[in-house]
Formats: structure tokens, sequence, C-alpha cells
């Protein structure tokens, strides 16, 4: 299997006249983990949302270049195909509030009208919350709604909603930036242990869980990539004369 | 100095009395209202008035089951033909905030509300009943139909609005199609407030006259033929208040207080779905 | 996708299809109201035209209304319409402006404002064939002995009597609107005003009204759109008289009522054409109404 999963060239997004991504040039490696940082506005949540095809669902939005998965265009093909390979979580903990727990993990397969036998979907569940963490918090209250868990753990229900699909990548766009930092540490040690089976590409403003987290990193300023490089480097020898006065904070 | 202020506080307070009355007083016509009809219609209401044809004008008794049966029939073949094309309509609207459709559409939508429903009347007169050669309750129901969709489809749209865009978009990340994600997540979490819109709707086309005059037409008889005239509460209750005799006065109070309470009741269904609705996110 | 089954793949093709022709039929609702409402309008104008024809738009203004001898003129309605419609507005103007500073700014939570809100709204609920049957049975009387005792005519029913019943009814829709309005003014501006060591009266008079003048007026303005269209209930108690009200007391006939009282008996073209083109006046006086309200309030919101 080729190691670059996802490729990206002279990729641009539009909102309206505002251009947002500018001329993105990137080779993203299989079961790594990625760091995208930057100053907010910079336009990294928007490229994150180009990979998936989210952004263009906003009035307005538009996008050109190549975006590659497995050397294919994403956007040659239909979005749902790409959305099948491609899963999100998002900033703020999002489980469908009128779901149980349960119902919140398999989503993916009941909402798109997928048949499944009754053990099929258990295992789904069972697997799926046992590698986002949670299914011992939450075995015995499997039916109760998703929505009375804890912020932290809808967070790793909403990562557990999304590798039940089994994409091969899993976007994660601020995935901490609204929960306590001891559901922000468990989090992180889940990313970790999901980089075997998954590529994980996070977006986060926050420098030390980008340095804590990933094999590598990547820069945004101004809707440019500055840098792309092992995360190591980055943070102590950045080429970029930016990435260096980002990191030791000379502007946020 | 001192007077001076005190003046403008007693002014003040003054206006506060006179406020709180005029507003307290507008409550008096409408429980006034209640009042005199419940007590006039408790007497009439009976079994035999809920099952039995009206009589005709010297016989004591007689009953309603033709307009009761009537208006069940007219509202629901309404609701039938106004609750799809409203929650689509309300479904399009809210999802295209800023399109040249859209903006037509939501000022069709602002027309319809204002249009007198008399003009529907003779409206759907021209499109249904002057084609086909004869009143019918499915005319009717068409008229209401009309008069239904707006607020169907305002409360849907408000309701899919208030959403938050996370859902749409979680699920969207979910490779689920499109109608999916409204028909399986959206609907399903908004489903309070849209269900109140349709109640509202109800309740506001079940009492009705004005469009039904030239359409359903009203029937002496039980009819539940769709192609045929057909009475219903407030055409009865228009008819016979009208008339000059007693007996019939009394076959309307009755008709009044059923009609009364029913749509009452359905309008505060609507205000405790409404309350209640506060979907966890 | 290489790894996409093929049966699985035409599953999904199968799914994009319905959601083609999901996104279609919401189109196709769209264009539908703007149809329905399109159509509406040409009917209306299509079946008015004979009326327009022979009797031109001076129809509105010619005084007699005169079916038997084939002679229309729709003054007397139009002067019906307007007396009524404004009688009732100025009636309940003062009811629904309390209203809505009560709930907007005295006291806009708790279970009394509540039970008001709520039976304020319940107002509007009430079919309009029961108002007319109400005041039919209950006001008439009351009209009549008035006045009898003023020494006029005591028809009962009339002019006056409708107002009365309109008015009742219209009081919910700028009540509700105004208090909307009074709840979004913003409390730093309110706040300024009391540290001055303005009244709540001198609040309200210096601050909140000329705030939410506009808005109001709007509110006002769809309370009349809905005092035009009315039709039952001042059917049933302004006495169906084609002459031309000599006074608020007199019987009278407004566009909705005449409408509602001989579309049936309309037995020729010219006839029923007439009533149409009442209705078309109606419907675009009704339309302009509720647009420019609608702009007010949209542009309101907005700021």
């Amino acid at each position: 299997m080729e190691r670059t999963i996802i490729k990206s060239e002279n990729f641009n997004a539009y909102f309206g006249n505002n251009h947002v991504v500018k001329n993105v040039n990137i080779e993203i490696e299989r079961n790594k983990v990625i760091a995208v940082m930057g100053p907010s506005g910079c336009g990294k949540t928007t490229y994150l949302r180009c990979i998936n095809r989210l952004h263009e669902l906003i009035e307005g939005a538009r996008c050109d270049g190549k975006m590659l998965l497995n050397g294919q265009d994403v956007y040659s093909m239909h979005p749902i195909f790409t959305r099948l390979k491609i899963g999100m979580v998002f900033q703020r903990p999002n489980p469908f509030p009128n779901l149980s727990i349960y119902d919140n993990v398999i989503a993916g397969y009941v909402l798109n009208g997928i048949k499944m036998s009754k053990s099929d979907k258990n295992d789904i569940v069972e697997k799926s919350l046992t590698s986002a963490a949670l299914w011992k918090e939450v075995k015995d209250s499997l039916h109760k709604k998703g929505t009375f868990l804890s912020g932290g753990q809808q967070q790793r229900l909403c990562i557990a909603r999304a590798i039940a699909m089994e994409p091969e990548v899993l976007l994660l766009d601020e995935p901490t930036s609204a929960l306590d930092p001891i559901s922000t540490s468990s989090i992180e040690e889940l990313l970790k242990e999901l980089k075997n089976n998954f590529t994980l590409i996070i977006v986060t403003h926050n420098m030390q869980q980008a340095a804590r987290v990933s094999d590598k990193t990547a820069f945004f300023y101004m809707g440019e990539l500055v840098e792309y490089d092992d995360t190591k480097k980055m943070f102590t020898n950045p080429d970029d004369i930016r990435t260096q006065n980002y990191i030791t904070g000379r502007f946020s | 100095m001192q007077a001076h202020i005190k003046f403008r506080v007693a002014k003040s307070k003054a206006a506060e009395i006179i406020l709180i009355v005029l507003a307290f007083f507008v409550t008096a016509p409408l429980l006034f209202i209640i009042y005199y009809i419940f007590q006039k219609g408790i007497k009439v209401i009976s079994w035999n008035f809920l099952t039995q044809l009206p009589k005709p004008v010297g016989e004591v008794g007689g009953g309603i089951v033709n307009a009761l049966v009537g208006t069940g029939l007219i509202v629901l073949y309404a609701s039938i033909m106004a609750i799809p094309i409203g929650i689509l309509c309300g479904i399009y609207l809210s999802e295209h905030k800023s399109s040249k459709l859209a903006y037509f559409s939501r000022l069709c939508v602002d027309v319809l509300q204002g249009v007198p429903s008399i003009v529907i009347g003779i409206v759907v007169y021209f499109w249904i009943v002057k084609p086909l050669h004869t009143f019918s309750a499915i005319s009717g129901s068409v008229a209401l139909a009309i008069m239904m969709l707006p607020i169907i489809i305002k409360s849907t749209e408000e309701t899919l609005k208030l959403l938050p865009a996370s859902l749409k978009e979680a699920a969207i990340a979910l490779a689920i199609p499109y109608h999916r994600v409204i028909t399986k997540v959206l609907l399903p979490c908004g489903i309070s407030g849209i269900l109140s819109g349709i109640i509202l709707s109800v309740a506001r086309i079940a009492g009705e006259t004005a469009p039904l005059l030239f359409t359903a037409f009203g029937n002496p008889y039980l009819n539940t033929s769709m192609l045929k005239p057909m009475q219903s509460l407030p055409l009865l209750i228009f008819n016979y208040a009208t008339s000059p005799y007693d007996e019939w006065h009394d076959l309307a109070w009755g008709a009044a207080l059923i009609l009364l309470f029913t749509v009452l009741l359905l309008n505060i269904i609507t205000k405790l779905t409404t309350r209640k609705w506060n979907v966890q996110l | 996708m290489e790894d996409l089954t093929i049966a699985s793949k035409k599953a999904y093709n199968k799914k994009i299809g319905m959601e083609v022709l999901f996104t279609r039929t919401l189109i196709i609702v769209a264009l539908l109201l703007i149809v329905l409402v399109l159509g509406i309008m040409t009917t209306l104008i299509i079946e008015s035209i004979p009326s327009m024809k022979s009797l031109g738009f001076k129809f509105l203004w010619s005084k007699t209304w005169d079916p038997v001898n084939n002679i229309y003129g729709g003054y007397p309605f139009l002067l019906g319409t307007v007396l009524t419609s404004f009688i009732a507005l100025a009636i309940s103007i003062p009811f629904s402006f309390a209203i809505a500073v009560y709930l907007g700014e005295y006291n806009s939570k708790g279970w009394l404002s509540n039970l008001l809100k709520n039976i304020v709204e319940l107002i509007a609920a009430v079919p309009s064939v029961i108002y007319g049957f109400w005041g039919l049975l209950v006001l008439v009387p009351i009209v009549r002995d008035f006045e009898t005792k003023f020494n006029i005519l005591p028809y009962g029913i009339g002019i006056f009597t409708a107002s009365i019943i309109l008015s009742i009814m219209i009081i919910p829709y700028a009540a509700s609107m105004g208090r909307e309005l009074i709840k979004m003014v913003p409390s730093n501006l309110k706040e300024g005003a009391y540290s001055l060591g303005a009244t709540r009266f001198e609040v309200i008079k210096s601050v909140i009204f000329p705030y939410t003048k506009s808005g109001l007026f709007a509110g006002v303005l769809l309370s009349l759109g809905r005092a035009l269209g009315e039709t039952m209930a001042v059917t049933m108690v302004i006495g169906n008289t084609s002459l031309i009200p000599t006074s608020i007391f007199s019987p009278g006939n407004t566009m909705a009522s005449v409408i509602a009282n001989e579309f049936t008996e309309a037995d020729h073209t010219l006839y029923l054409s007439a009533l149409i083109e009442l209705g078309l006046f109606l419907f675009c006086v009704t339309v302009v109404i509720n647009i420019i309200g609608k702009f007010i309030i949209n542009k309101f919101s907005n700021n």
C-alpha cells in the first residue's frame, strides 16, 4: 500500500471573495497523527473541512485544486464516498440528541439504511466504544440518550461513532477545545491508540497539544501552509521565521 | 423640586395602573364569551345531539352529527394535502436561506398568510367547484389546506433553523445522504416544533367559515362523499345563528360550544408542546 | 473506490438517486408556493375582467349597488370596510399597546403575565363565526338599548357593532407583535435613562416608544390587514345593506361581507365579476399591507 494517503495539489478555498486557503501542497502519510496548527483565522479548519467536502455546504463557499485520497480526487466522486472513507469529529461534541448511546454509535449504518443483524450491531457498538475507551463507562447504560454523558464522554462517543464506519482517515477539528483538562488528556491518550488503525488529522490551536500527540505538524498562517515537518523538528528547529515566531509566542 | 419629583412619580404610578387595567380588561370579553357559550351550549349537548341529524323547524331536539362528521372529513383531507407540502417547503426555506427561489417563496408564504379567507374561497370556487359543476367537500378541503400551508411552513422553517448546524454536519460527515440527513436526523429532532405548528394550523382552520361558503357549501343531511356538498360545524353555526328560530339557535349554541372547546384545546396543546420542546444539545 | 463491493456501490448509487430526487422535490414544492400565489392572483384578475371592462376602475367609487338593475358601484362597501376597520383599530390600539407594554416591560415573567399572554393569544384562536354568533345574540341587544337611550334608530346591528367585535378580534395581533419588540429594547438604553432619574413612565415614553415606533406601527398594520379581510363576524352583525351608511350606527356592508352574502346568489356574469373585483381589490390591499408590515419588522429585527 502506498504510504501517502492524502495529497493536496495547489488547493485553494474561498468564502465568497475571501481567499481563506491559499495554494496548499501537502502529502499526508498513513497511520500518523498530523497536527494542523496556526493562529485563529489562518484557514486550518477550512482546510480540514475541505478534505471531507464539508466546506462546500456553506453558502458562497467554493474551492479548487486537487485533493487526492489514495490517488483519487475526492472532488471527482460523490461526497458520500469521500465521507465514508474520511470520518470527522467536531469542536463541540455533537451526539444525536434523539438517539441512545447505542444508536449513536451505529448511526452511520442505521441512518444510511444499511440493514444488519442484531449481533453485528452489538459487535460494532462494543468494538467502537472499546476503541474509543468508553465501553467500560457506558456498557450498562447503552440505551440512555447520548446527551446524558459528560462533555468528554460525549466527545469519545462522537469518536466511536466516526470510527464505527471504519474510515481510513479521521479528521478532528479542535476536539478538546470545549473540554476540561482531564477529558482532554484522556482524548489525547486515545489518539495515540487510534493511529494504529487510522490516519488522524487534528486541528488545534494548542501548541502543547500538537507537540504531545502528533508525529508531524503543519503550520498555517494567513491561509498559507508555511511549514510541514516532523513535530520534533518543528518545535525545536523550524525552518521558517513565522513558525518560529508562532512557537515562541511572538504572535497568536 | 421635591414636589416636582413627587408629581412625576405619581404620574408614572397612574400610567402603570391605567396600563394594567386596560391590559387585563381585554380578558373580559373572551372569558365572557366562553362563559356564555358554555352556559347556553351545555344544556343542549347530549348523546342525541351528537348522533342525530338536525330536525326541521318546529320539532324539538335533533343533532349535528352531519356537521361533526363533515368537519372531521374536511379537516382530515385538508391536512393530508397541506402537511407534506408544508413540511417540504419549510425544509427548503430553512436549507436555503438566501437563494432567489427561497426569497420569492418566502414572500409568497407571507402573502398567503395575509390573504383574506373569503378570497381563497372565491379562488377555489373557480378552480374546483365550477369545473366539477357542484359544491363539494373536497373543494372545501383544498381551500382550508391553502390556509394551513403558511402556518405549517413557518413553524417547520423556524424549528429547523433553531437546530444547531453541528447536528446536520455530524450527520453529513457520517456519509449519510442528504434526504436521510433531513428525514432521519433533523425532522425527528425538531418534531415537536413541527407538530405544534400542524396542530395550530388545524386549530386555525377548524373554525374557518368564509372559505367554505362557496366550496363545501353545507348540507342538511349526513354525507361522507368528498365530491358532494358537506356540512361543517362553522357553516352550521353560521346558518343556524342567522336564522330566526330558537330551536336552531340552540343547536348552534351546542355546536359553538363543541367548536370553541376543540379549538381552545388544540391551542393549549400547542402551547404545552412548545413549552416542553427543548431538545437537549 | 476499489474496496467498496459492487453491491454496496449499487446501493449507494440508489441512495444518491434518492438524494437528487429529494432535492428536486424540495425545489418543486418551493416553486409550487409561488405558482399558488400567482394562480390566486391570476384567477382573481381573469374573473374580474368582465367587470373591469364594463365598469372600469371608477367602479370602486360609484355610489349605487343595485344588482336587480345591473348597476354596480363599490363605494358603499369601500366605505363600510374603511369605517369598520379604522374604528376597530382605534378601539383596539390602546388595549394592544397596554398589553404589549405590560407584558414586555412591567411584568415579562411569572405566572400572571404568562396567563395574560396565553389568554390574549386565545382571543385570536376563537373562530370568527363564534364572535359573530355571540355578537348577534349578546352584543346586538346591548347596542340596541344603548341606541334607544340616545335616540338613534335602534337597529342594533350595524357598522358600530361590527367595529366592536372586530376590535376584540384584532387586539392580539398588534399586542403580541408589540410585546416581542418591546422585549428587544436593549436594557442598557433603559438603564441609562433610569440612572438619570427617569420614572418608568418616562422610560416608556422617551426610550421604549421611540425605539420601537416603527415596529409598533407594523404591528398595527398587520392588525389592520386582519380587520380588512375579516368576513364572518362582520357579516353576521353589520346588517348587510348596500345603501351608503349615513352614520356609524347605520347598517352597512363591507367588501368581504358583501362577497359572503351575494356570491352564491350572483346569477349573471357582471354581478359575479363585480363581486370578484371587490375580492381582487381586497386581496391587493391586504397583500400590500402585509408586505409593508413584514418589511418593517424584518428591518427592525435585523438592526
